[in-house]
C-alpha cells in the first residue's frame, strides 16, 4: 500500500508540473485531471474511499469538465500557444521558484522535526493504523460538529447560483410576451 | 502475472483471472452483438428488414463491420491534436469498462466488491464525458467542436440528477456497496418504492449513453456526425464499442438497483439477470425506434426543470419514509 501511495504522490507532483509548464492550456488541464485523479487515489490509500470517489465526481468529472468547455469556447489555436511561450520565458521563474523554495524548505523543515519528535510522518493517521473512514462517519462529522460550515458553504453556492440566473435571464421574457413577441418582430 | 505463475498461482488468484477474463470477453461479444440486435429489432418495429444477408438472420453481421473496422485506413487529420485525438476513443472504452467491474452479476460473479460500488460507477461516468468533449475539440472542426459542446452542457446537466436519483435508493438499502443494495431487494425491488427515481435514473442513463432522444452530440443530420466526424477506423470503433458497452452497463445498473439484480424464482441467479438486462436493452432499443431528437434548449430545460426537482421531490418523500420508519 506504501508502494502505491509515493507512486501516486509522485505521479501527482509530476502532473502538477505539467500543468504550470504546458504552453497549451487544454494539454495543462488534461496534467491537472490526472494529478486530481492521483490525489484521488493517496486519498484512497489513505483510508478515505468516500472522499476519494468525491475528488473524482466533484473536481475530475464535474469542474474540470466545466474548464475545459470554457477553453474550447475561447477557441485558442497556436497563435495563443506561441503566446503563452513567449510569457514562459526564463526571467518569469525567478519569482514564483522563490517563493516556492522557501515553501518547500518550510515543508521539509516541519516534516524533519516531526520525525525527530518521534512521530510518523502521516502523524500517525490511517496508513499506518489501517482505518478506513466510511461515508456514514463523514456525513456525521459534516452534519455535526461542521454543521455550520455546511450551511456557510451552502449560502456561497445559492449566491452562485442567483447570479447566474440573473447573469442567464433574457430581458425580452421579463417583460412577458407582449415584447417579447415585438422584438421577434424586429429581428425577422 | 509472473510472480503468481512461479509461486503456484494460488486457486483463488486462478478463480479471479477466469472470472476477470470470461466477464470481459463475454461483454465485448455481447456488445459487439447488440449493433446487430439493434439493427434488427430496428427493422422489425419499422417494417424493413435489416442486416439478413451475412450469415444465418444476418448474425455475422458484425464480423463483416469488424473487418471493415480493421482494415480501414487510420487517419488522422493534420490540423488535428494529435496527441488528445488519439486519446480520447481510448478513455471512454477505459471508463466504461472499468465501471462494469463493480457489476455484481450473480453471487461469486463480479469483478469487484467495492464498498463505495455506486460511487464508483458514478465517477467513472462523469469521466466518460472527457472522451466526447476531447474528440469534438482535438478534430479542429467545427461540426465536432459543437457535438463536443453539447455534449459536455448534456452529460453535465443529466449527471446532477444521475447521482441524486440513486440516492433514494442508497437511503432505503442503507449502502453504497452493490451487493448489499441487491440483498436488500429480498423482499421488495426498489422499482416499486421508487418509481420516481427508476424514471430519472433511466433518462438520464439514456443521456449518459447518448442514445437517440438524446443524441445531440452527434445528430447526424445537423453536425455531419457531430465529435466523431474526423474520426475513422478502429478510433471510431472505439467510440462505437464504448456507446455499446454503455448501453449494457445502464441497463446492467437499472437492473441492480431497481429491478432485485439476479434475484429471481426458479432460474439460476446468472440466468436472471442476463434477462432482466436483455429487456431493459430492448426497451432501450423500442426507445429509440418511437422518439424523435428534441430540440437543444428542449433537452436544457427538461433536464433542469423537469427532471431535477422530480429527484428533490422523490429524495424528500424517501427520506420522510426512512425517517418516520426508523
Amino acid at each position: 500500500m506504501e508502494a502505491t501511495f509515493y507512486l501516486s504522490g509522485l505521479i501527482a507532483v509530476a502532473a502538477t508540473l505539467m500543468v504550470v509548464t504546458r504552453a497549451s492550456a487544454v494539454h495543462a488541464l488534461l496534467y491537472l485531471i490526472v494529478s486530481l485523479l492521483a490525489v484521488a487515489i493517496i486519498f484512497f490509500v489513505l483510508g478515505a474511499p468516500f472522499v476519494a470517489a468525491l475528488e473524482v465526481i466533484i473536481y475530475a468529472g464535474a469542474v474540470m469538465v466545466l474548464f475545459v468547455f470554457v477553453i474550447m469556447m475561447l477557441n485558442l489555436g497556436k497563435a495563443a500557444a506561441v503566446k503563452e511561450r513567449e510569457w514562459l520565458s526564463p526571467g518569469m521563474w525567478v519569482g514564483p521558484s522563490i517563493l516556492s523554495a522557501l515553501l518547500l524548505a518550510e515543508l521539509i523543515f516541519i516534516l524533519v522535526q516531526n520525525v525527530q519528535d518521534g512521530q510518523s510522518v502521516y502523524g500517525g493517521t490511517a496508513i499506518s493504523s489501517g482505518a478506513v473512514i466510511d461515508s456514514k462517519e463523514v456525513g456525521i462529522a459534516l452534519f455535526g460538529p461542521y454543521l455550520l460550515g455546511v450551511e456557510l458553504a451552502s449560502l456561497l453556492l445559492l449566491a452562485g447560483l442567483v447570479g447566474a440566473c440573473h447573469l442567464g435571464w433574457h430581458t425580452d421574457l421579463r417583460f412577458g410576451s407582449h415584447s417579447a413577441s415585438r422584438s421577434d418582430g424586429a429581428r425577422s | 502475472m509472473d510472480l503468481a505463475m512461479n509461486s503456484g498461482f494460488s486457486h483463488e488468484w486462478a478463480a479471479i483471472w477466469v472470472n476477470l477474463i470470461l466477464i470481459l470477453a463475454v461483454l465485448f461479444a455481447f456488445s459487439a452483438m447488440l449493433s446487430w440486435i439493434e439493427r434488427r429489432l430496428l427493422g422489425l418495429w419499422q417494417d424493413r428488414c435489416g442486416p439478413n444477408r451475412v450469415g444465418p438472420f444476418g448474425v455475422l453481421q458484425i464480423v463483416a463491420d469488424s473487418i471493415k473496422l480493421l482494415t480501414k485506413e487510420d487517419w488522422i487529420p493534420p490540423f488535428a491534436d494529435r496527441a488528445v485525438f488519439v486519446l480520447a476513443p481510448a478513455i471512454v472504452a477505459v471508463t466504461t469498462l472499468l465501471a462494469f467491474a463493480v457489476v455484481p452479476i450473480a453471487p461469486g460473479l463480479g469483478v469487484v466488491d467495492l464498498n463505495i460500488g455506486l460511487l464508483f460507477f458514478l465517477a467513472m461516468s462523469s469521466l466518460g464525458v472527457y472522451s466526447i468533449v476531447l474528440g469534438g475539440w482535438a478534430s479542429n472542426n467545427k461540426y465536432s467542436l459543437l457535438g463536443g459542446f453539447r455534449a459536455a452542457a448534456q452529460m453535465l446537466s443529466y449527471e446532477v440528477f444521475m447521482g441524486l436519483a440513486l440516492m433514494g435508493v442508497v437511503m432505503l438499502a442503507g449502502s453504497f456497496n452493490l451487493r448489499d443494495i441487491v440483498a436488500a431487494q429480498e423482499n421488495l425491488w426498489f422499482c416499486i418504492p421508487q418509481i420516481l427515481g427508476l424514471a430519472t435514473f433511466a433518462v438520464a442513463g439514456i443521456a449518459e449513453a447518448r442514445r437517440l432522444p438524446f443524441d445531440l452530440p452527434e445528430s447526424e443530420n445537423e453536425l455531419v456526425a457531430g465529435f466523431h466526424t474526423e474520426y475513422s477506423s478502429m478510433k471510431f470503433g472505439l467510440f462505437f464499442i464504448g456507446e455499446y458497452v454503455g448501453i449494457t452497463l445502464i441497463s446492467a445498473m437499472i437492473v441492480t438497483l431497481f429491478f432485485g439484480g439476479w434475484l429471481g424464482p426458479l432460474l439460476p441467479p446468472l440466468v436472471w439477470f442476463l434477462l432482466k438486462t436483455l429487456i431493459v436493452i430492448v426497451c432501450f432499443v423500442l426507445l429509440r425506434a418511437a422518439l424523435p431528437r428534441p430540440r437543444y434548449d428542449q433537452l436544457m430545460t427538461y433536464g433542469w426543470k423537469v427532471m431535477l426537482p422530480v429527484t428533490l421531490v422523490n429524495l424528500l418523500i424517501t427520506g420522510a419514509v426512512v425517517l418516520s420508519a426508523a
